[in-house]
């Protein structure tokens, strides 16, 4: 028991740079997944390919590998070139990397709500950013909860992947523990703290979910 | 009020309006009847623009919607006035369309306030009168999912009512509803005819446009074939197609 309170602290630690990346990433990747699913399911059909291809990009590569390019290579690419420090790079790289996913998300919300609420939005005279706004979205919201539920929870696992930019996230702090004293003990203290974490979240949607559960479609 | 000229429009290079021509007065309560498929929806949806005609010109109230000049090319004026001229006519779908997410309420007062930005104390008033009047007032506070078919359906009147408009259409109102819950409907219609609102009705309801409307348009393949006055064109339809119709429907 003592001991488990000795490596308390170094978690903790650990657990406040994992909340940082998941929150940070949550509270960007939402609004740009969303902005490029208003893209993709507009009729610029320009800038909805480009989202398509983008979307492909993202989600058909490893988050792993975009954040070492983005950390490693982004510095030697003409003219966008910058080098970021670690927790940005890994920030910019999960932002992008799951805007992608929360698009698609988005994206099959809104192509779900049939064309008969865009029809009688119209015919009330709404414009289509009123009817986007105040017809669409919020019946979207109501049914993206499961997969957005899901989404995130795969994020708090995933902050893991900042490792490789050796950034002392909770799973790194465990792993510096059991390579000092030879014990799994702070594994299985990380575990609990991974799965009090999703717990959290699990509850939170399943809350909002009720919220929503007032109308039926 | 509403003039429609010579109304082309293909899907898919199938012509399912071929020349559709109709003029609707003040007050007039004009029932649009003839076979599935032969454009009827097509023709009420191109009147306030979810379908764009690829030929012909549309006036509503006097102000040019949609227009072809001499070498056949159809423009529509810009989106913000084809908007605010549509606005004139409200519409009433089979499926309702009710917004799910709002409240029967909600549902009334949402386009007053955000498209012509009324405060809610302004419009609730307007909108109780409203519910009161399609007898749904005690249903205000239900979310559509609770109400029957009969109910969203009033409700949808009370919508497009509540955006004051001059010019009623109805898609088929009644068609979505089992039997016994189509008298409600068809009350509050006829209730709105005998207000003098003008109305356009896609119908079914041969009993309906026998006794409430003024006119009646036979369309069959994406024509009008024959548009007389009501008791006439039941007691003496003229075209032969529009004899077998009414034969079958009767
Ligand atoms: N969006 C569309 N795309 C392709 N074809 C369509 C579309 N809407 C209607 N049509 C076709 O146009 C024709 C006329 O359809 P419309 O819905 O206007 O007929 P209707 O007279 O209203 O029939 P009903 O009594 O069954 O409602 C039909 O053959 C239909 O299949
Ligand atoms: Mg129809």
């Amino acid at each position: 028991m003592d001991y488990i309170f000795q490596i308390l602290g170094p978690l903790l630690d650990g657990t406040a740079v994992t909340l940082q990346v998941f929150l940070l990433t949550l509270v960007l990747a939402v609004p740009l997944g969303l902005a490029l699913a208003l893209v993709r399911v507009s009729h610029f059909r320009a800038a909805s390919t480009l989202v398509s291809g983008y979307i492909w990009l993202m989600r058909g590569t490893p988050l792993m590998l975009q954040m070492l390019f983005i950390y490693f290579a982004l510095p030697f690419v003409p003219v966008i070139g910058v080098r970021l420090p670690d927790f940005p790079a890994a920030i910019v790289a999960f932002t992008l990397n799951y805007a992608a996913y929360f698009a698609e998300i988005f994206r099959s919300g809104i192509q779900s709500v049939g064309r008969g609420q865009y029809e009688a939005a119209r015919v009330l005279g709404l414009s289509y950013g009123q009817t986007m706004r105040r017809i669409i979205l919020p019946q979207v919201v109501k049914r993206i909860l499961p997969p957005m539920s899901n989404e995130t929870i795969t994020l708090v696992k995933d902050t893991s992947l900042i490792y490789v930019l050796a950034m002392n996230d909770l799973l790194r702090a465990a792993r510096g523990i059991v390579q000092r004293d030879f014990t799994t003990m702070p594994f299985v203290v990380a575990a609990a703290f991974y799965l009090i974490m999703t717990l959290v979240l699990t509850w939170g949607f399943l809350y909002l979910e009720k919220r929503h559960a007032v109308y039926e479609d | 009020m509403i003039a429609a000229r010579d109304l082309r429009k293909q899907f898919h290079g199938v012509e399912v309006l071929k020349g559709v021509s109709l003029d609707i007065g003040k007050g007039d309560v004009i029932a649009v009847i003839g076979p599935s498929g032969s454009g009827k929806s097509t023709f009420l949806r191109c009147l306030n623009h979810l379908e764009t005609i690829d030929a012909g010109d549309i006036a509503i109230e006097g102000e040019t919607l949609a227009s072809t000049d001499a070498a056949g090319v159809c423009r529509y004026v810009p989106e913000a006035e084809a908007r605010r001229i549509c606005r004139k006519m409200g519409m009433v779908f089979q499926q309702f369309n009710l917004f799910p997410h709002m409240t029967v309420l909600q549902n009334i007062i949402e386009a007053p306030i955000t498209v012509k930005g009324m405060s809610r104390d302004a419009i609730l008033p307007k909108a109780e009168e409203l519910l009161r009047k399609v007898g749904l007032l005690e249903k205000r506070d239900a979310y559509p999912s609770r109400l029957s078919g009969g109910q969203k359906q009033r409700v949808a009147i009370a919508r497009a009512l509540a955006m004051e408009p001059d010019i009623m259409l109805f898609d088929e109102p009644t068609s979505a509803l089992d039997p016994e819950l189509t008298g409600e409907v068809l009350r509050t219609m006829r209730q709105l005819a005998e207000e003098h609102m003008t109305m356009l009705v896609v119908t079914h309801e041969m009993n309906f446009a026998r006794d409430v409307s003024t006119a009646v348009v036979f369309m069959d393949q994406g024509e009008i074939i024959e548009a007389r006055p009501a008791g006439e064109m039941f007691s003496d339809p003229r075209h032969p197609r529009t004899r077998c119709f009414l034969e079958h429907m009767l």
